[in-house]
């Protein structure tokens, strides 16, 4: 009995430091609507400035001073990115925010690595905390007694400072609904400027009191934000409470998980998650979102089709992508049949996401269905690889239509949650399912045939697979099936008045949209000769995400340009500095502050802007949207 | 929406990036280097300075029969499909002579594959598992370090003596961890039929949540404990273990544990009498090692890692294989890798025909605390050669040609 106790309060303890960085992250996102890739980032550097200045002023004063000064350092360096870099794309379209933070989490890794050197760091013990107390025979950490303590006082802070204060009724009626509470007349910057800090604070807070517990190194950063992104999502979007909740839920399943299965821990969260969200679409507290007045992908200029000579001059240039084999080595031609293959992956999400309206976390899920698919087929059964290719992506089909038909039911960033659950369950199957995956270690031996075998010939396939799919991912646009996925994205009430059946459509865009991401993982089996579980994984995800928002989310075809771009400077940096993280996330950061619409978006608005005739019309959509908000 | 005329141009731009530099210049030959630098820096920099001491010593005595020595050195990431782009690259524009590195065995393997498809000589630097010689072995591969099945075996040894029969094991949840776990327990229990596994936990590599992993294993109360966590997961497992008590009047086992990467960190929380395998580089006095100690002291004002062994003896082995073969011509470099013996700061290595695996050894011996830093005691040097299965049970795990 005593044993379960202390297994209960030593979830209890992890709930604590899970609990306070969660609080943070949805304190920021319910007012700023910003998902803040960088809080994990945030986290990590509260650890490693606690990490020294406790080692530099020792004694009790000395550590307890050195976490609270660490936090608040961090949280000054919070305010600048608020200011200098977030400030400037509040107006950009939802979630481009994500890009920009998405970046400077990459560059805060190589940056950590350079200031403190790649070794792991171990910190002091909190003075006053370091043994164990003694309960039946069984040792609690006071250290945890401590955490366990904390975090309800944290929690009772927040609560007094959001009841009692000005500050925290203004926080909290901009959570409710912000262009209200700017239309009175309240002073929006510096509201998000000081939600910001403390959002960080709290990161930070949780980060430096890890310290005694943990080791500080590089990679802090990336295992805490997925959790806490799912703490947050599990309790209710905005919702102090809930996070709490949810992160002594997560926390005490995994302590009494691991009793029965041990192996539960790498799945547990996302399967709670998943589990919680069918059940409950906007968390344990969270409330239903108010009507967005901007989704994904609203376009203030209407989407047309090319004209013919915008046609002419697309096919001119797959015309001379089409000739590279001409004059280009092996090497670049197995980079350009890679970025082919992400081009087919970035537009199929660019589908799902402006055209439906429905941002997917998890969209490597069908890629790398499509990639184990055909690695099933090719090596298990044997099978030619022109068979393999078309039969692969069935297999990102049937894991859409699944997935999707779940996701469907949720919009926003619960939908872009659950896609992420569901992404991470079928990487764990990959992961764990050592006799039929082969685990991590793959599947090997995936080689095109001979036909297909030469870096030309692939890349002309890849090329070519990859304009037929972007041409009919157009096509679907401006078909009747793409109006009304639009008129479902732009507005469900009036679309289901005129008889439009939203659930179904949005089913099927994402079933078209999954298939089309299959058919890219099964060129990417191909390329490589082998399949593994990263190709399912959160990081390509992200990737992709990248690629979208970087092309341009308002556009018809912007995720093209945003792949190669992306893809080409990826390989490029990596192959060419060793502080590749640094030197790509500084470049998207630069993009995001120069092309504040996508590159795509951005060189649209400037070209519409030339065009006298059009002028006037989009000035006086843009000055309406501007007033909308 | 002039998207292809982009694809062109970005095509273009890449092109002329990546394709310069593609002719090898006479006099020169060039090995490509594969390693996850950005991700495990911690390994990869003592890695790197191994190897670049190397490429340095090589060059002062003369080159490879005369031709300088030219490392080129690629990051992947920590991703399989990267670190292809990266053999591509090298092998296509670069015609490099031959790959090497890699840490983590994922990437080995695809690494591995990669090289059997294109037939390009690899010599696997640091991937343990034991797949890349035995079952998934191709001729074109070979590999520096002690294996996984190698290190258990000699861990094996040590812990078959000890009085304990109620075991559990902690690994991370991943095709090492799981490999680690199975090759011991089989092992173990040949040899000890009379012992009982009576608990496992399996935290996610890189986010144990070590206060209840360290509750359900004492609460199984094992007599000894097999650990095969490294890394972050093994600071959090020692901190919270030695808080709860776990390690008290119970044996442990660790895979790794003794290398300065993993040790070092554990500063003043070593906990003491873990038996391990590593790399205590202040004990070894055999002249190869002193002379390598030395050097690497002098050029980098530092000590070495294990990282810094592996690094300096797989340019090291490729440069002795180039100069054997005299030749690039991967079918010439395995003929001359199959059997070659070399010397190594760890006494004389030999690449073994029957499964392109190394010789090398790893050092055996017990964790201590010495003036607040962790150290290893009562080392012994255990020869790779004496932990490997018969012959005839590896042509049995080995595909056929």
């Amino acid at each position: 009995m005593a044993f379960y106790f202390v297994q209960f309060l030593t979830g209890l303890a992890s709930a604590a430091s899970l609990f306070l960085v969660a609080s943070g992250l949805s304190i920021i996102f319910g007012v700023t609507r910003i998902v803040n890739f960088a809080h994990g980032a945030f986290y990590m550097l509260g650890a490693y400035v606690a990490f020294t200045l406790t080692e530099r002023f020792s004694g009790a004063f000395g550590f307890w001073g050195g976490i609270v000064v660490a936090a608040l350092v961090v949280a000054v360096v919070g305010v600048l990115v608020e200011m200098v870099l977030l400030r400037r794309i509040y107006h950009a379209p939802e979630l481009f925010q994500l890009l920009a933070t998405f970046g400077l989490t990459l560059m805060v890794q190589d940056i950590v690595v350079l200031i403190w050197g790649p070794d792991d760091l171990l910190g002091r013990r909190a003075p006053g905390f370091k043994g164990a107390v003694e309960f039946f025979g069984q040792n609690i950490p006071s250290y945890d007694l401590f955490l366990i303590a904390l975090s309800p006082v944290v929690l009772g802070g927040l609560w007094l400072l959001f009841q009692r204060t000005r500050w925290g009724i203004l926080v909290r009626a901009a959570t409710q609904d912000r262009d209200m509470v700017a239309a009175l007349g309240v002073n929006q910057k510096w509201l998000f400027t000081s939600v910001f800090a403390l959002g960080v604070f709290l990161a930070a807070l949780g980060g430096a009191l890890q310290i005694p517990r943990d080791a500080v190194h590089h990679a802090l950063d990336l295992r805490i934000i997925v959790d806490v992104f799912v703490v947050v999502v599990i309790g209710g979007l905005g919702s102090i409470i809930g996070a709490f909740v949810a992160a002594v839920l997560v926390s005490e399943l995994n302590a009494f998980g691991i009793l029965i299965f041990p192996k539960i821990s790498i799945i547990l969260v996302f399967l709670v998650m998943a589990v919680v969200l069918i059940v409950r679409p906007w968390g344990l507290f969270g409330r239903p979102e108010a009507a967005a007045r901007r989704t994904p992908g609203l376009t203030v200029n209407p989407w047309r089709p090319l004209t013919s000579g915008e046609r002419m001059l697309s096919l001119g240039a797959l015309a001379v992508a089409a000739m590279l084999p001409l004059f280009a080595g092996n090497y670049a031609l197995t980079v350009g049949s890679e970025i082919a293959i992400f081009v087919i992956f970035a537009a199929s999400l660019h589908f799902l996401m402006s055209v439906g309206g429905l941002a997917s976390f998890g969209h490597a899920a069908y890629f790398g269905l499509g990639a184990y698919g055909v690695a099933f087929l090719a090596k298990a059964a044997g099978l030619p690889m022109i068979v393999s290719l078309l039969l692969g992506p069935l297999l990102g089909l049937l894991g859409a239509a699944v997935f999707g038909f779940f996701a469907v039911q949720l919009s926003g960033v619960y939908f872009a949650m659950l896609t992420l659950a569901f992404a991470q369950i079928v990487w764990s199957i990959a992961f764990q399912w050592v006799a039929v995956t082969g685990g991590d270690n793959g599947i090997l031996g995936v080689w095109p045939d001979k036909w297909a075998a030469g870096p030309a010939s692939f890349y002309w396939l890849s090329l070519g697979v990859a304009a037929l799919a972007v041409t009919v991912l157009r096509i679907i646009v401006f078909s009747p099936f793409g109006f009304a996925l639009r008129a479902t994205r732009d507005s469900p009430l009036r679309s289901e008045a005129i008889g439009i059946n939203g659930k179904r459509v949005q089913w099927t865009a994402f079933v078209i949209s999954g298939t089309v991401a299959g058919i890219g993982g099964a060129l990417f089996a191909y390329l490589k000769g082998s399949v593994f579980p990263d190709s399912l994984g959160i990081s390509l995800s992200v990737d992709a995400l990248v690629m979208v928002l970087l092309g341009g989310v308002e556009t018809v075809s912007g995720a093209v340009i945003g792949a190669i771009v992306f893809k080409a400077a990826n390989i490029w940096l990596v192959s060419q500095t060793d502080l590749s993280k640094l030197v790509l996330g500084g470049f998207i950061v630069l993009m995001v502050v120069a092309f504040p619409k996508g590159i795509v978006g951005t060189l649209e608005a400037i070209r519409n802007r030339w065009r006298p005739s059009e002028t006037k019309k989009s000035a006086l959509a843009t000055s309406r949207v501007e007033v909308a908000e | 929406m002039q998207r292809r005329h982009f694809l062109g141009a970005a095509l273009a731009i890449a092109v002329a990036g990546m394709a310069g530099n593609a002719m090898a210049q006479s006099g020169e030959i060039k090995i490509g280097e594969i390693n996850s630098y950005s991700l495990l820096p911690a390994f990869t920099e003592p890695y790197r300075k191994g190897w670049q001491l190397a490429v340095e010593e090589i060059n002062a005595t003369g080159g490879i029969n005369g031709k300088k020595l030219v490392v080129i050195s690629k990051d992947d990431g920590g991703k399989p499909a990267d670190a292809q782009t990266a053999a591509n690259e090298l092998v296509s524009s670069e015609s490099v002579a031959m790959l090497t590195g890699t840490f983590l065995s994922n990437i080995g393997l695809a690494v591995s594959d990669f090289a059997n498809q294109k037939k390009v000589f690899f010599l696997a630097a640091e991937p343990l598992t034991d797949a890349i010689t035995w079952s998934k072995g191709n001729r074109y591969t070979f590999r520096l370090r002690p294996s996984n099945y190698m290190q258990a075996a000699m861990l094996v040894e040590e812990a078959a003596k000890l009085p304990a029969k109620r075991w559990a094991t902690i690994a991370p949840n991943y095709e090492y961890g799981q490999s680690a776990v199975a090759v011991f327990k089989k092992l173990m229990s040949e040899k000890r039929p009379d012992i009982q596994w009576v608990d496992e936990q399996w935290p996610p590599q890189g986010k144990i949540d070590a206060g209840p992993v360290v509750q359900a294993v004492a609460a199984a109360n094992p007599e000894a404990i097999l650990n095969v966590t490294f890394g972050a997961d093994l600071v959090k497992l020692v901190r919270e273990g030695n808080t709860r008590g776990l390690f008290k009047n119970r044996a442990v086992v660790s895979f790794l544990t003794g290398e300065p990467e993993y040790l070092d960190p554990l500063k003043e929380e070593t906990p003491e009498g873990w038996i391990v395998t590593g790399y205590p580089w202040y004990d070894i006095k055999t002249p190869d090692h002193d002379k390598f100690l030395k050097a690497y002291q002098a050029k980098y004002n530092d000590y070495p890692r294990l990282g810094s062994i592996v690094g300096y003896q797989t340019i090291k082995a490729a440069a002795a294989i180039l100069a054997k073969a005299n030749s690039t011509d991967p079918e010439k470099l395995i003929a001359a890798t199959e059997g070659l013996s070399m010397p190594s700061p760890f006494g004389e290595i030999t690449f073994r025909k029957i499964d392109h695996q190394s010789t090398l050894g790893a050092y055996v011996g017990k964790t201590a605390l010495k003036d607040g830093k962790g150290v290893m005691v009562d080392s012994v040097y255990r020869k790779g050669g004496d932990y490997l299965p018969s012959d005839a049970e590896v042509e049995k795990m080995r595909p056929k040609e």
